[in-house]
This record gives C-alpha cells, sequence and structure tokens, in this order.
C-alpha cells in the first residue's frame, strides 16, 4: 500500500487543486446570460428552468454527495413557497427578506424533520421522506385560511428589488433575480462540498460504518446538510411564488419531487453540475415534446430516462466523462 | 348504537375488499423487492395492464368475466417475463437512483401508451350480472361484487401462502429471499428464480388491477396515482415477506375506508400519519428484518 507522501506529485498536486475555479466553470452562466439576451421570448420558461436546477441542486447536496434517497423534497420546496405567498399576501412584500424568511421555515422544518427520519435508511427514508411531504401538502389543503387550498394563493404582490426594478411582464427582472439566487447558492454549495464537511458527507455515502468507526458525528452531519438543502430548497420555492406571483398545490406534490429526483439523476448526481445539465434537458425536452405531441410527450421523455439509466449510468455528464477519456487515450 | 354497528360493519366490509385489491398488487412488488432488492416504482403499471386488458376484452369482445382475468392476468405475467428478460435484469447490480430513473422512465412510457390506445378518462368496470346486485346475509345484505372480492381475495391469499410455505419453488423463493448467496451457492438457479417470481408478481399485481377497477380507478395516471399506497403496503409491510404486506394491506384498507367515512375533513393524513408511525417504530415494517 502506498502513502499519500509516496503518491506521485501530480496526483496531490490535483488534490490540492480540487477546489480551485477552472475557467470551464464560467460556462453555465456565460449561457444563462446569453440565453437572456437571445431568447427575450422564453425567459418565463428560463426563470423556471433556474429555479429548477436550484431545487436540483439543493437535492444534490444531500442525495448526491450525502447519499439520502429522499420522494420528498418537494415539502421543502413547497414550505418555502407557501411561506413567502403568505408573508406577500400579508402585506410583507419586499421580495429579498421574503426568501430569507421562507429558506428560514424550511431549513427548521428540515432539521426536525430530520432528526427523526435520518436514523433510518434505504426503502424506510424513501417512504418517511414521501410520506412527510404528503402529510404536508394533506396539511395545506385543509389549511384553506391560509393557503387558499385546493384553488391556490391568489392574490400576491411583489414590491420591487430593492425599491428600483419591478417584475415586468416580460420576466426579465425575474430570470435575472432567479440567475442572481442561483449563482449565490451554487457558491454556497460549491464551498460546501469542498470543505471538509463536505468531504465527510461523502464518506457517510460511501462507507457509514467507516465514518462511525473514525468518530465521525454521522447524524450531525447529515441533518446539517438536510436542513441546508431544506433551506436552498425553500428559497427556490419562494423564487417561484415571487416571479409567478401566485402559489398552488402542486408546489407539494409527489409529482414535484419526483421530477426533482429524475433531472438529477438524469444530468448525474453528486457531481456539483448534474443539476445544471439535468434540469434543462429534461424541462427543454419536455416543453418541445408537450408542444409538438400534447398527448404522447411523456414516452419520448420516458424513453430518455430507460435510455440514460441502461446506457449512462452516472447520467449524461458520465457519457461525457467517457468521451473525453476515449479521446485523451486516442490523442 | 345499532348504528354505529351498522356502519362498523360497513367500514370492515368495504375495507376488506379494499385490502385484498391492494394486497393483491402489492405482495408481488414486496417479494420481488425483497429478493432482487430491485425499486421497482412502475410496478403499478402491470395492474393498469391487467385492469385495460381485462375490461377492454368484457366490454369490447363479450368475453365471459373469468376468462377476461385469465387472459389479464397472463397478460401482465408475460409482460413481466419479457421486461424482466430484456431491461430489468440489466439493472440488478446497479444503484438504486439508476433504477428509479428507470422505472420512472417505465411509468412514463406506459402512462403515454394507456392514453393512446384507451383515451384519458377513467374505464368503468361492468361486473357481470350474477355479480351485480346485492347479496342477503341473514341480518343484512352486502354489494356482491364487493363480498365477491373478499371471497376471491381470500382463497388467492390461501394459495399463494401454501404455494410458498409447501412447494420446492417457494422454498427455493424463500432461500433466495434469506441469503441470495447461499442460495446460489447449493444451486438453485436464482437468475431463472427471479424472472418467475417477477411473473407471478405481475401477473397477481395485473389481476389486481383487474378485479380492483371499480375500486382504484383505472385510468393513464394509474401507476402514479396509487404508488404511494402500494409503497405504504410493501414499506409497512416489511420487504420480502408475504404475511407482512398483508396485515399492512388489511390495516390501510380498513383505516382508509374508516377514515373517509369518519372524518373525511382530513383526507388521507392519518394514513400518513400512521405509516409515519409504524416506520419509526419497526424500520424493517412489520415482518421485515433487518439486513
Amino acid at each position: 500500500m502506498t502513502s499519500l507522501a509516496e503518491a506521485p506529485p501530480a496526483a496531490i498536486e490535483a488534490l490540492a487543486r480540487r477546489h480551485r475555479f477552472r475557467p470551464s466553470e464560467a460556462l453555465p452562466w456565460l449561457v444563462a446570460l446569453l440565453c437572456f439576451f437571445a431568447f427575450p421570448d422564453y425567459l418565463a420558461l428560463g426563470t423556471q428552468v433556474l429555479i429548477s436546477i436550484l431545487f436540483a441542486l439543493s437535492l444534490d447536496l444531500i442525495l448526491g454527495y450525502g447519499g439520502i434517497v429522499t420522494l420528498g423534497q418537494a415539502a421543502f420546496f413547497g414550505v418555502g413557497a407557501y411561506t413567502a405567498g403568505i408573508l406577500a399576501v400579508h402585506g410583507w412584500t419586499e421580495p429579498l427578506s421574503g426568501l430569507v424568511a421562507a429558506g428560514a421555515v424550511a431549513a427548521v422544518l428540515g432539521v426536525v424533520t430530520g432528526l427523526i427520519l435520518l436514523r433510518t435508511e434505504g426503502l424506510t427514508l424513501l417512504m418517511l421522506t414521501l410520506v412527510v411531504a404528503e402529510m404536508i401538502r394533506e396539511g395545506a389543503n385543509k389549511a384553506s385560511q391560509w393557503t387558499g387550498g385546493a384553488d391556490g394563493l391568489q392574490g400576491i404582490s411583489i414590491s420591487p428589488i430593492f425599491g428600483l426594478f419591478r417584475f415586468d411582464l416580460f420576466r426579465r427582472t425575474s430570470y435575472l433575480y432567479a440567475l442572481a439566487a442561483l449563482f449565490l447558492a451554487w457558491l454556497l454549495v460549491r464551498a460546501i462540498v469542498h470543505s471538509p464537511f463536505g468531504r465527510s458527507l461523502t464518506g457517510i455515502r460511501e462507507n457509514v460504518a467507516r465514518m462511525r468507526a473514525i468518530g465521525s458525528p454521522v447524524l450531525i452531519r447529515l441533518v446539517t446538510a438536510y436542513g441546508i438543502a431544506a433551506a436552498l430548497s425553500g428559497v427556490a420555492g419562494a423564487l417561484l411564488t415571487q416571479t409567478e406571483q401566485f402559489v398552488s398545490l402542486e408546489v407539494l406534490s409527489f409529482a414535484r419531487s419526483g421530477a426533482v429526483v429524475i433531472m438529477l439523476i438524469l444530468g448525474g448526481a453528486g457531481r456539483l453540475y448534474g443539476a445544471f445539465v439535468g434540469v434543462p434537458l429534461y424541462m427543454l425536452a419536455q416543453d418541445q415534446l408537450a408542444e409538438q405531441f400534447p398527448i404522447y410527450w411523456s414516452t419520448g421523455i420516458g424513453l430518455l430516462l430507460i435510455a440514460v439509466s441502461l446506457g449512462a449510468r452516472g447520467g449524461v455528464l458520465d457519457l461525457w466523462d467517457a468521451a473525453a477519456r476515449r479521446w485523451r487515450r486516442r490523442a | 348504537m345499532n348504528a354505529a354497528l351498522d356502519s362498523a360493519v360497513s367500514i370492515a366490509f368495504h375495507g376488506l375488499a379494499f385490502a385484498m385489491v391492494l394486497y393483491l398488487v402489492s405482495v408481488g412488488l414486496s417479494i420481488t423487492m425483497g429478493l432482487m432488492g430491485f425499486v421497482n416504482l412502475a410496478h403499478g403499471a402491470f395492474a393498469a395492464l391487467g385492469g385495460y386488458v381485462a375490461i377492454t376484452l368484457m366490454n369490447e369482445a363479450q368475453v365471459p368475466f373469468p376468462l377476461a382475468l385469465l387472459v389479464a392476468t397472463l397478460a401482465g405475467g408475460a409482460l413481466g417475463v419479457l421486461l424482466e428478460r430484456t431491461l430489468y435484469s440489466r439493472l440488478y447490480g446497479s444503484t438504486e437512483l439508476n433504477q428509479v430513473l428507470f422505472t420512472i422512465g417505465l411509468i412514463f412510457v406506459a402512462t403515454a401508451v394507456a392514453r393512446w390506445l384507451w383515451g384519458p378518462l377513467s374505464q368503468p368496470l361492468r361486473p357481470p350480472s350474477y355479480l351485480q346486485g346485492e347479496f342477503d346475509l341473514w341480518f343484512r345484505s352486502f354489494p356482491a361484487y364487493r363480498s365477491f372480492l373478499i371471497v376471491a381475495g381470500a382463497v388467492l391469499v390461501t394459495l399463494l401462502w401454501l404455494g410458498l410455505e409447501r412447494t420446492r419453488f417457494g422454498a427455493q423463493v424463500r432461500a433466495a429471499v434469506d441469503n441470495r448467496r447461499m442460495a446460489q451457492s447449493v444451486g438453485i438457479n436464482t437468475s431463472r428464480l427471479f424472472t418467475l417470481t417477477f411473473a407471478l408478481g405481475s401477473g397477481l399485481a395485473a389481476l389486481g388491477g383487474a378485479v380492483g377497477a371499480d375500486i382504484l380507478a383505472l385510468d393513464p395516471d394509474y401507476p402514479l396515482e396509487h404508488l404511494v399506497y402500494f409503497l405504504i403496503v410493501v414499506a409497512v409491510g416489511g420487504l420480502g415477506s408475504i404475511k407482512g404486506p398483508f396485515i399492512a394491506a388489511l390495516a390501510l384498507g380498513t383505516a382508509d375506508i374508516g377514515f373517509k367515512y369518519l372524518l373525511p375533513q382530513f383526507g388521507a393524513f392519518f394514513i400518513y400519519a400512521m405509516t409515519l408511525a409504524v416506520l419509526l417504530w419497526r424500520p424493517h415494517g412489520l415482518f421485515g428484518r433487518a439486513r
């Protein structure tokens, strides 16, 4: 067995450089800005894509890095969405503090449920996350004096950002607002996954027993990550509320929990950029297919998912890696 | 007092019928998940297929009810074998996430195919005339079709138990659930066993979907709409168990009917609360074992 000190210097160098920014990491942001200027008619869809990327990125922290398989992440998205909506309806129309409040409420919910749920694993954990999300949805449905129930929460108005930028009809403000929020969240998640805390999460995913053996506080680490991810999901939900100025029960649905999981796996979980690939791919494919084949579009999406699950076990980014490796070997 | 007794009997009766359908559909999922560790979220698609085949045969071709059920069961089993051999078996060693991606993809395809072939509306099941109307027991009358569901379900459950407890095939399945490597070492052909079990589970699901079409409404979104209930039955019952899902289906069926009857304003809230409580108390389900 070779120790790290005997490892080739190049490998040590690579480890030391891992957290530094690479030029290619600017690509998603350049593409996003380019889309803003190139497709002014599609900014409504673009805003939704950005919000979903943020949602999927928050999931990546716990599912991709922490290995927590959840089918109930919409609980936090929905709670954030309703928090922002209820605040706005009752006169608190300032958007940034609305985002913070939504993130805080979702984080509290995440920590409380995480402390209970994260003691389990596998199918049990998957079912518990699903069941908690369904309970919250039923609760929101019944608390109609607060949430509007099945009719949705209407009459939301949001003040201009910093008192300067109004949410316009063309969604220019919405798009840039969501983009800015996503950028900040990405910086945060990126810092987390490269920190010792983030590395220990990966350790827990790979081998819980070893992490326990070396004295890592597994439950606390998982609950912390779960709370952070919940906060980011809540912010994503609040962004949707503020840009759409409407909240429906759909934000808490099982379909939304499932969709975010498959979008992330489609791109590649546990790689930070899976969300940036999977979400646009899924949502644009869905948008185009739904337009062309309003009834049968789900066949196309379904075949895409089946093909990726059989052909690229680590999502689309995995295919990219394999292609890059082959090219390098030939060169 | 009589009214209370009457509603209690009514809840127990309808709950029992619902439980039979839930069990028929879910038991295959429990065995395949216990046996192969495969997260098959698309299991409900086999139930939907059974329902569609039976109803189409009865409504379009006037095929008698029992024959339609038989064909539906065989169709479910046949599709099970086909998909298991061509697709599912490729993903046995794969990650949970990949299996989730694959089976949700299957649900999407199944939903679109159902919408294409049978349209978006739910398909009504018309039971044959001898199962319509009421069935008189000495103290009150019961709907005949639901009574049939309970009796037929009880017979099938008994057959299934006997089959898995008393036959060679059943012993092999139990051995493989307990310890797959050991089962392989003593010469059990586990790959063939997986295919057979998968076919059995899909066939039973198809039968459940067919006879239960008047309880679990049959529309294109069936596989996703009822997935949560199937998963609850499996998780609460315990993976790989035959008895567990039955107890879980009984509890879920009667509780669901009971709460909807007595406290309709709370919807399914209590069902989820009960599931949460059971899984926190016994994380591997009522009859599951830690592995």
